[in-house]
């Protein structure tokens, strides 16, 4: 009988895997794993006790570095939380801008998510293919908001500005002469809801190529098919949401069952999977691209046909526009008053929540009628799914390890907040 | 989505008679719940086939040590000028407030599609101690280990009550209205002894904008038409 000895090893916090700052205490026998202690935190910066000493306008942009490959989704939820306890709602315009740059960001996340996980598993090629479509919507970001990433965009009674109608355009330089610039800044000529419809038209296509090289490739289905396998029960207790939970063959999906803003009157469907393991997961996923394109598409076509404001003209919410400002008095008032003390918003408490890219992201406000949130609390998907890291790996390899990691799509941003 | 709000309400009303509705602003469901009753209650909302509660969406702990509580002086104009206005908010228990620690549970049916709040008190605040629900839902595991970091409420019956987001070595609980925003300590490289020291944090504590409740009558009439439940 030889004898029996597990061994401790430590993974990360520094890691090209981790995907962050993660650092695992491994319990082995030879490559197998027989118990995980994720120790977390290493990223943690105190944004909850950090909105509590700001204005509710002041924490919009600590949301964005929260899971900050999905800035979008996390500033909604925060602002869709701000919403609820003052009572209002956004123009419809600006629900639609709302849910298509959702969308955008869930492309965004799971062209990330894809890039890298692959890249985890041993496939480099669908990093670069990934981070070239990326770049695209990124460009989108910037267009509207200014910013590549943290955009900071979504306000209470709307977002900030409307959609702007040039895109930004490349330059002649040193490595692109003017005709291969001219083919570059084919998309931008027009404004940004022309370079957003071309994208949707060629994403399919794009999807389809991630899908060549991944889908039916054996050494992808022999490192995901079978691993990190969760029953649907099993996954309801340990609080997965989001692919997670669809993966394992459950239909929940807050934009259908729950609908916010204008879910309810766009067409798409809930991709689910059947046996619950990284695979499933990885082809839910996929899915969700076509999908996201889908919305977007229908998205561009009310946005090109229904001009309108996008943020609610009450001063005592949302900043009165300049050029009226510069004239009324009170316009004058309310900007300094706002941009100053902020508003108050009434005592009590709520809970909000999205489909983020990762699954259920919330945000528990509770207010005693200050300018400011007394408690927030936001509830990370990311943060359940890694604490369920554990039962996931045990009896698997490190290498799977790897893989499931990669495969819960874990942004430490998030985790730790 | 009211309706079917009402209809939970009622089965609530009816099965457990220790459960106190708390009143909404904003169309959700709050009950209060006693420390004592909380396994026996949440066992019964996950396993009972009209509740059929399977996830638990999240955990927070609450501290109410400054609830309500204003840094500004409103009430008549300073002639000092803005700064002096400020009036820093010393954490101090006041006497009349006899509770300071809550855990907000936030549920969630798939089964039905619905989601209710739990909000609990720990009895006495200088040893918050609360059952512990990871035998109920496994996901309670991190949320409260995050509870009992960030706020130090003790979780009886918790497998691994250890700290989570905070680091090694870490003394206090950070998320309590008596710990600075800056920090009890900082930490620098110190070149004579060749390693990592900490040191008393030097920050003085600042005010940029002044914690303000204002009464807004506006707010009267959504109130108002919020609890009579048309929203």
């Amino acid at each position: 009988m030889s004898e029996f000895q597990t061994f401790t090893m430590n993974f990360g916090p520094q890691h090209p895997a981790a995907h962050g700052v993660l650092r695992l205490v491994l319990e082995m026998e030879g490559e197998v794993i027989y118990k995980t202690d994720p120790h977390i935190g290493l990223l943690h910066r105190g944004t909850e006790k950090l909105a509590e000493s700001k204005t509710f306008n002041q924490s919009i942009g600590y949301m964005d570095r929260l899971d900050y490959v999905s800035m979008m989704c996390n500033e909604h939820a925060y602002v869709l939380a701000i919403e609820k306890l003052l009572g209002v709602t956004p123009p419809l315009r600006a629900k639609y801008i709302r849910v298509m740059f959702d969308e955008i960001t869930r492309i965004l996340n799971h062209l990330l998510w894809l890039g890298a996980h692959a890249l985890d598993v041993g496939a480099m090629t669908v990093f670069l293919y990934c981070f070239r479509e990326r770049e695209d919507l990124m460009d989108c970001y910037e267009a509207v908001s200014g910013a590549r990433m943290h955009a900071t965009y979504y306000r209470p009674g709307g977002v900030y500005r409307d959609l702007p109608d040039s895109m930004p355009k490349y330059k002649p330089s040193k490595w692109h002469n003017e005709r291969e610039t001219r083919k570059r800044n084919e998309w931008r000529e027009g404004s940004l809801l022309d370079f957003i419809e071309h994208f949707s038209e060629s994403f399919p296509d794009r999807v389809d190529e991630y899908e060549t090289l991944l889908t039916e490739n054996r050494i992808w289905k022999q490192r995901t098919v079978g691993i990190g396998t969760v029953s649907p029960e099993r996954a309801l207790a340990l609080g997965f949401t989001g692919p997670m939970l669809r993966g394992s063959g459950i239909e929940w999906d807050l934009r259908r069952k729950q609908p916010y803003e204008v879910y309810d009157d766009l067409n798409f469907e809930i991709p689910i999977g059947g046996n619950g393991d990284c695979y499933d997961r990885y082809l839910v996923r996929i899915e969700e691209l076509r999908q996201s394109t889908k919305i977007i598409r229908q998205c561009v076509d009310w946005l090109r046909s229904n001009p309108g404001p996008v943020m609610l003209e009450d001063g005592k919410v949302d900043p009165p526009r300049r050029e009226i400002m510069k004239r009324d008095m009170e316009s004058l008032i309310h900007h300094f008053k706002l941009f100053s003390e902020g508003y108050c918003v009434p005592e009590g408490e709520v809970y909000a929540a999205v489909e983020a890219p990762k699954g259920e992201f919330g945000a528990y406000i509770v207010s005693d009628g200050a300018n400011k949130p007394y408690r927030l609390k936001l509830r990370a998907p990311g943060f359940v799914h890694i604490s369920a890291l554990d039962e996931m790996v045990r009896g698997h390899m490190v290498a799977d390890l790897v893989a499931i990691i990669g495969n819960q799509d874990i942004v430490f941003g998030e985790v730790d907040r | 989505m009211s309706d079917s709000i009402e209809e939970l309400a009622g089965e609530i009303d009816k099965r457990f008679d220790h459960l106190k509705r708390q009143d909404s602003i904003s169309g959700e469901l709050t009950y209060e719940i006693q420390p004592g009753d909380i396994v026996g209650t949440c066992t019964a909302l996950r396993d009972e086939t009209s509740f059929q509660f399977e996830q638990l969406i999240d955990l927070c702990g609450v501290d109410y040590l400054t609830y309500g509580q204003s840094e500004w002086i409103t009430e008549a104009a300073t002639s000092r000028g803005f700064s002096r206005g400020v009036k820093r908010v010393s954490p101090s228990r006041d006497p009349g407030a006899s509770r300071r620690f809550a855990v907000v549970y936030h549920l969630l049916s798939v089964h039905y599609n619905r989601r209710l709040r739990l909000k609990t008190w720990c009895a006495d605040e200088d040893y918050p101690v609360l059952p512990s629900v990871t035998g109920i839902w496994p996901s309670a595991n991190w949320f409260e280990r995050e509870a009992f970091d960030l706020f130090g409420m003790l979780f009886t019956g918790h497998p691994d009550l250890r700290r989570i987001l905070t680091d090694y070595g870490f003394v206090g609980h950070p998320f309590r209205k008596d710990f600075p925003l800056s920090g009890e300590v900082e930490m620098r490289y110190d070149p004579e002894q060749k390693r990592v020291i900490y040191e008393p944090a030097n920050i003085e504590p600042r005010t940029l904008v002044p914690r303000v409740i204002r009464h807004d009558n506006r707010y009267n009439e959504v109130l108002s038409r919020r609890r009579a439940g048309d929203e």
